[in-house]
């Protein structure tokens, strides 16, 4: 009894300091203005301000696409993954990047996207020219997927894996062809993989703002971005903390509209 | 000619390098209960599998209705399943799993509706329809299994050892229920099991398979009393089998003497095994029984006893009776002519059958 009141007095220990305080300070911070005044300005300010307004708007934006770009691109590679032979090997080739540092693996796209890179030396061979691949919507969206990808696959893989083969025979048996099979059985059932999958994606996309500057060029400007500006540029905490506020609060909405719901039963 | 339903022609089904079925023939009527009857890994399931096309045979033919079916899809074919663990679709609920074959078939709303109804009246389970499957008891998911299945008008129903996940009460309940649907919708019903008992009090007809094979097929009480070989003799029932010589027709010598039967057809001092089912052995005195042996156990089994005995060229011998005995007595053995049956070895089961035929015919 004792020693499990001694773990449990550690991980409230932890609970308090790492996740609730720092909550309870962005949240106090949000609260002061610029000059130090006690005011809910910074709110009023978040939704009077069109760049911000405009930012939430990219960053809902953009992290929905990445979602939508990673989830179409895991979806059928879960799917034939669950189907080979050496299936956890090919998820573990999946997962591997995962373990490298984020900033290293921007880096290595900067080399791959640049003017003389491997991208542009092949279309240069193809007779295709050169481009400017880097500091683009484009690269930053696939540099950000590619980055997401294993986070989208892993929950979606073990959904899919755990189908009773059964289910798809039944379906078989009764009836459905194999796109049927697919949409009424295989789909529904592994829509709590996605559904976990696109958390896992969408939520930290959100606030992405290393790639949006050495992939994007800055071009687009999410509140991540923001964030960083009044934090370490503008040096107004008041506001970056409102706008972490509004990011806490739309994960949470997330969450909440992705979560499992209860099925209804009597 | 009575029109066969399924029909296999030569059908191997090979795994890799292992053979799971060797070359299978059989022809099935249509409106019967079958039931393939066998250890695990007999190729039981893989024959139902081949039926409902979840497989695909390695060489040979698979007709229904007398029209090659091998290679269409398992959605195509007018068969439906009822797996062993149920497999109902967890996202829907008891109405939508068993809408589902009618749903896929673009049938109207209103049909629909009809048609689980009835099918729920069918199964004994009406006003069951919002429920959830996990809301469900197992006899009652295994009824929903059924009536998903049926629902679909099959020509063929194919039964996976549906009712092995069941308590032994609402097994049997099942049991007489099953065959009862059977004979109401006079639909084929191809059922697969390991359970003996089960077989043999719902089939009109047994196939006993054994590594990949068809070793005997019949009517239940042909095969209970009329064993191919060994295997079946154990397979199905308990049984005594003691070896002995046939020394003519009808006259086989087995424990050291020569005993009166009905079997014949066989060579002279053709060296065979008899078998004795234990509920056809009657205990009497030492003086008046066929065989003498001494009683070694006895176990009260509710119904009856069951007694063992080793005679003096040291044959055991199991019976069942409702009289007790004292262990470590002397008691003889009783029995008819009729209850011994005699098996040769090596025997095929054409060589049997035509045997029987030629003997009894002559």
């Amino acid at each position: 009894m004792k020693a499990k009141g001694l773990y449990f007095s550690s991980y409230v220990l932890w609970l308090l300091l790492f996740v609730l305080a720092p909550v309870a300070l962005i949240l106090y911070q949000s609260f002061i203005s610029i000059n130090g005044n006690f005011t809910i300005t910074n709110y009023e300010n978040f939704f009077k301000i069109v760049a911000y307004l405009r930012m939430t708007f990219n960053s809902v934006f953009y992290a929905g696409l990445i979602t939508l770009i990673t989830l179409l691109i895991s979806y059928p590679t879960a799917y034939f993954l669950t189907r080979t032979k050496y299936k956890q090997l090919w998820l573990m080739l999946i997962i591997l990047p995962t373990w490298i540092n984020i900033l290293l693996k921007a880096y290595a796209f900067i080399g791959i996207f640049s003017q003389a890179g491997p991208v542009n030396n092949s279309l240069e061979w193809l007779g295709l020219g050169s481009h400017q691949l880097l500091f683009t919507n484009t690269s930053f969206m696939l540099v950000a997927a590619y980055i997401e990808l294993p986070f989208m696959i892993l929950p979606i893989f073990n959904a899919i894996d755990e189908l009773d083969e059964s289910l798809i025979n039944v379906s078989r048996d009764l009836g459905a062809n194999k796109f049927q099979t697919f949409w009424n059985v295989t789909f529904p059932l592994t829509l709590n993989g996605i559904k976990s999958g696109v958390q896992v994606v969408f939520i930290p996309s959100l606030s992405l703002f290393m790639l949006t500057r050495l992939i994007g060029g800055n071009k687009v400007i999410t509140l991540g971005t923001a964030i960083e500006e009044n934090f370490l540029v503008t040096q107004d905490w008041g506001m970056g903390s409102t706008i972490g506020v509004i990011l806490i609060a739309a994960m949470i909405l997330i969450m909440f509209l992705t979560g499992e719901k209860k099925r209804r039963g009597r | 000619m009575v029109e066969s339903i399924i029909t296999f022609r030569n059908v191997t089904k090979k795994y890799k390098d292992t053979v799971i079925l060797e070359n299978i023939s059989f022809k099935l009527e249509k409106g019967k209960f079958y039931t393939l009857l066998g250890p695990s890994g007999c190729g039981k399931t893989t024959t139902l599998s081949l039926i409902a096309g979840f497989m695909e045979e390695s060489s040979g033919d698979i007709l229904m209705n007398e029209q090659k079916i091998n290679h269409i899809p398992a959605n195509k074919r007018k068969i439906n399943t009822v797996f062993q663990d149920y497999a109902l679709f967890p996202h829907l609920n008891v109405f939508d799993n068993i809408a589902f074959g009618l749903k896929i078939k673009k049938k109207s709303k209103k049909e629909i509706k009809e048609k689980v109804n009835e099918a729920l009246k069918m199964v004994r389970l009406p006003d069951f329809g919002d429920r959830e499957i996990s809301e469900m008891s197992g006899g009652q998911k295994q009824r929903v299994a059924i009536a998903r299945a049926l629902v679909n008008e099959p020509e063929v129903l194919l039964l996976d050892e549906p009712l092995s996940a069941l308590d032994m009460k609402l097994r049997k309940e099942m049991q007489y229920e099953l065959r009862e649907l059977q004979k109401r919708l006079g639909i084929t019903f191809i059922f697969v099991t390991h359970d003996q008992e089960e077989a043999l009090a719902m089939s009109d007809e047994i196939f006993v398979m054994n590594h990949g094979k068809i070793i005997q097929r019949g009517t239940p009480t042909a095969i209970y009393d009329e064993p191919l070989n060994r295997f079946v003799a154990d397979f199905i029932g308990e049984s005594n089998i003691v070896e002995g010589t046939m020394m003519a027709d009808e006259q086989v010598k087995f424990a050291g003497k020569t005993f009166e039967c009905v079997d014949g057809g066989m060579e002279e001092n053709e060296p065979i095994e008899v078998v004795l089912r234990p509920e056809d052995i009657e205990v009497t005195t030492a003086q008046k029984g066929k065989v003498v042996g001494t009683v070694i156990s006895q176990l009260f089994r509710g119904v009856h006893y069951e007694i063992v005995c080793t005679d003096i060229d040291g044959n055991e011998w199991k019976i069942r009776s409702t009289k007790k005995v004292k262990v470590g007595a002397n008691v003889g053995l009783d029995f008819d002519p009729e209850a011994i049956h005699i098996m040769r070895f090596n025997e095929t089961e054409t060589e049997f059958y035509q045997r029987l035929e030629n003997y009894q015919g002559s």
